[in-house]
């Protein structure tokens, strides 16, 4: 996983909630075997519609998506982290995020960012008019800056250390093998088992 | 440390919930997630292929390859057990059995007689048992928290750390009570509970909690209506939910091929009897249903807490005070082609579907049976049964269910996910609306440009049957 640090880039304003992620990326993308390659599906049902903010070549270049509440929920998918990172966006503000959507997005070092709906607001004006305003997201500061406005978040301090890190999940608990081994000596006899 | 470990620590009153928690902690560490063992991994082809890639590149194996399991269910075909006709999809179910085998994994692929819905698969088996931990890259794993376990849905990177390491590192998630009130109408099913609940407390309602579901209904409830609403509990954003073991549980337990035998039996019962929330325990929420007043229930927009009763109209925007669940509906009425004050009863359908993990059990197939029975669905109107697993399609042949719907015009289908997701040939044609059992109305789910309405297996039939939203009372 690639450190996380603070990041600075253009935005791209998605005025809707509940962008479940069967929106993300529809079910039909989720057929491949592979981890990269995924963008082509990113949005693809409402790609379609030649005025989605997607297609527009103002927002061509945006890192940072913001995005109304509930964003991420529905399917477990990982494959919706992995089709907003490979269209190239580092971070997604929201007020509220789906949790499972916004687990796997930490463990990808996409940066889901939780602020109040009149920041996302502000944000989503701050970028329909000046579509190349640079917005900051500092996650040693746990910051939001733009447009002069700045913006704490919270991130629990475990996360935002292997987000600043770039932590590989498994070799984190490998380290704690012999904890595992002890656990499992101590478990229940009657327990199914299938093999 | 968690505060679960602290709460075991002082004798202090614990939810159901906190109990299997704490009685899975490998490691609790100041400033870090729990580190939780893992007592069931579930597997199917489609959040899988990645991680077993990652295992690959690691030079890792799979840990605990007797409490790994996986099925066939996403993208495969239900017309038959033989032929994938879409490359993609047999290359992501070749890649599934060629990572079993390497990995030593046991696995059920098309045509085995325990094959199916991984979340009908799991439970039918008696895998799926009281107190224990259970995670599978599929949000609906929740559907097995209706045995009281801890069971949730997982994306493929923590997939693929289970499979190394058996465990998962988890933030203490709070812990919700939704008490259900009141009396049961006749005929209001499982499906109209949890729909009713998701409409009154959102999308994001249960968000960050693990709910428990209790009151005397819940307790009333057969296995698989308990397991209808733990499965949607996704849908209202909740991480898990559980309902407290009792004799309905052990009785459905009883026998089932992974269930403990003799002792051990005994054993697992006395154990199982103490997961129950103490009297004492402080749920960080608590909501109430009142069921008295739940009817037959149904959708009317693009995610599940858009719904309303049967008898109902569809809403008008302006009457969600809220702004963005305003501009929401606006948005789900177009798509979906609805009007305002259109009664969902004048809602004609294209395809009717009964099956998934929310509705594919053997109860609910005879349930919807028991409606259409010399009935014929209505002409225009396509219907089909999907069983959950191949062992609930031998079981309702044996019954004869299957002989009930195909007199009455209905497919008669293997077993899989089938059209609650367009990702195998079951799909929606762009513009078809359904009513389906299935648990997401979302855009696009059962095919692109789909409309769906979300339904119980009654509500199935019955509409089947008119041509229209309707429930089995209308029909008489």
């Amino acid at each position: 996983m690639d450190k996380f640090t603070a990041h600075t880039g253009s935005a791209m304003p998605l005025r809707r909630s509940n962008v479940d992620t069967d929106q993300i990326i529809p079910a039909v993308y989720l057929k491949r075997v592979t981890r990269t390659g995924f963008e082509d599906g990113l949005f693809a049902a409402w790609r379609e519609d030649s005025a989605f903010v997607l297609n527009d070549p103002a927002y061509a270049g945006a890192t940072i998506l913001v995005a109304g509440p509930e964003f991420g929920t529905g399917s477990s998918r990982e494959h919706a982290v992995w089709a907003l990172r490979d269209w190239g966006f580092r971070v997604v503000i929201a007020p509220r995020f789906g949790d499972i959507f916004r687990g796997n997005s930490l463990k990808q070092g996409l940066l889901t960012v939780e602020l109040p709906i009149d920041a996302v607001e502000e944000l989503w004006s701050l970028t329909e008019k000046d579509p190349s305003a640079a917005v900051t997201v500092d996650l040693a500061a746990r910051e939001v800056r733009a447009g002069g406005s700045t913006w704490a978040f919270s991130l629990d301090d475990f996360s935002r250390w292997r987000l600043m890190e770039g932590l590989d999940d498994i070799g984190l608990t490998l380290l704690h093998v012999e904890e595992i081994s002890a656990f499992e000596a101590s478990r229940k006899a009657f327990g199914p088992v299938v093999a | 440390m968690s505060a679960g470990a602290k709460s075991q620590e002082s004798g202090q009153d614990r939810t159901l919930a906190q109990k299997v928690w704490d009685a899975h902690v490998v490691r609790s560490a100041a400033g870090e997630p729990d580190l939780l063992y893992i007592d069931l991994h579930l597997l199917h082809e489609v959040t899988s292929p990645q991680a077993f890639d990652g295992l690959r590149v690691a030079g890792r194996t799979v840990r605990r390859t007797d409490l790994t399991i996986a099925t066939e269910d996403h993208n495969t075909p239900t017309d038959n057990l033989l032929t994938i006709a879409d490359p993609v999809s047999r290359t992501q179910i070749e890649t599934l059995r060629r990572n079993c085998a390497e990995f030593g994994v046991k696995l059920h692929p098309l045509g085995d007689p325990e094959q199916g819905v991984v979340h009908v698969m799991g439970p039918q088996q008696g895998l799926t048992q009281p107190g224990m931990t259970i995670v599978c890259g599929d949000s609906h794993t929740s559907t097995h928290g209706a045995f009281g376990a801890l069971a949730f849905g997982i994306g493929t990177s923590e997939v693929e750390h289970v499979l190394a390491t058996q465990t998962l590192p988890q933030n203490t998630p709070k812990q919700m009570a939704v008490n259900f009130v009141g009396d049961l109408q006749p005929g209001v099913t499982a499906k109209d509970l949890i729909l009713a609940l998701i409409t009154q407390v959102g999308t994001g309602g249960g968000r960050g909690h693990v709910v428990e579901y209790r009151g005397p209904v819940i307790e009333q409830l057969s296995m698989e209506g308990r397991m209808t609403i733990s499965n949607m509990s996704i849908e209202w954003g909740a991480k898990a939910g559980l309902i407290a073991p009792d004799e309905t549980t052990f009785a459905w337990l009883k026998g089932r091929t992974f269930a403990p035998q003799g002792d051990a039996w005994d054993a697992a019962v006395e154990y199982w009897r103490t997961l129950r929330t103490d009297d004492g325990a402080v749920f960080d929420t608590e909501i109430t249903l009142d069921v008295s007043k739940v009817t037959p229930f149904v959708t009317w927009g693009t995610n599940p807490g858009q719904g309303a009763p049967l008898a109902g109209e569809v809403p008008a925007p302006e009457s969600f005070e809220d702004e963005a669940e305003r501009a929401a509906a606006e948005r789900a009425l177009a798509y979906m082609d609805l009007t305002p004050g259109q009664k969902l009863r004048d809602v004609a359908v294209d395809v009717v579907f009964v099956g998934s993990c929310t509705n594919g059990r053997l109860e609910d197939l005879r349930a919807a049976a028991g409606v259409i029975k010399g009935r014929k669905v209505a002409e225009g109107v396509r219907m089909m049964i999907v069983p959950g697993s191949a062992a609930v399609r031998a079981a309702a042949e044996a019954e004869g269910l299957d002989q009930v719907f195909t007199d009455a015009g209905a497919e008669w289908r293997f077993a899989g996910c089938s059209m609650c997701l367009g990702m195998n040939p079951d799909t929606l044609k762009p513009g078809q609306r359904s009513a389906s059992t299935s648990n997401r109305n979302f855009e696009g789910r059962q095919g692109k440009g789909g409309r769906t309405h979300l339904v119980s297996p009654p509500v199935a039939a019955a509409t089947a049957v008119l041509g229209h939203l309707a429930a089995p009372a209308d029909l008489n």
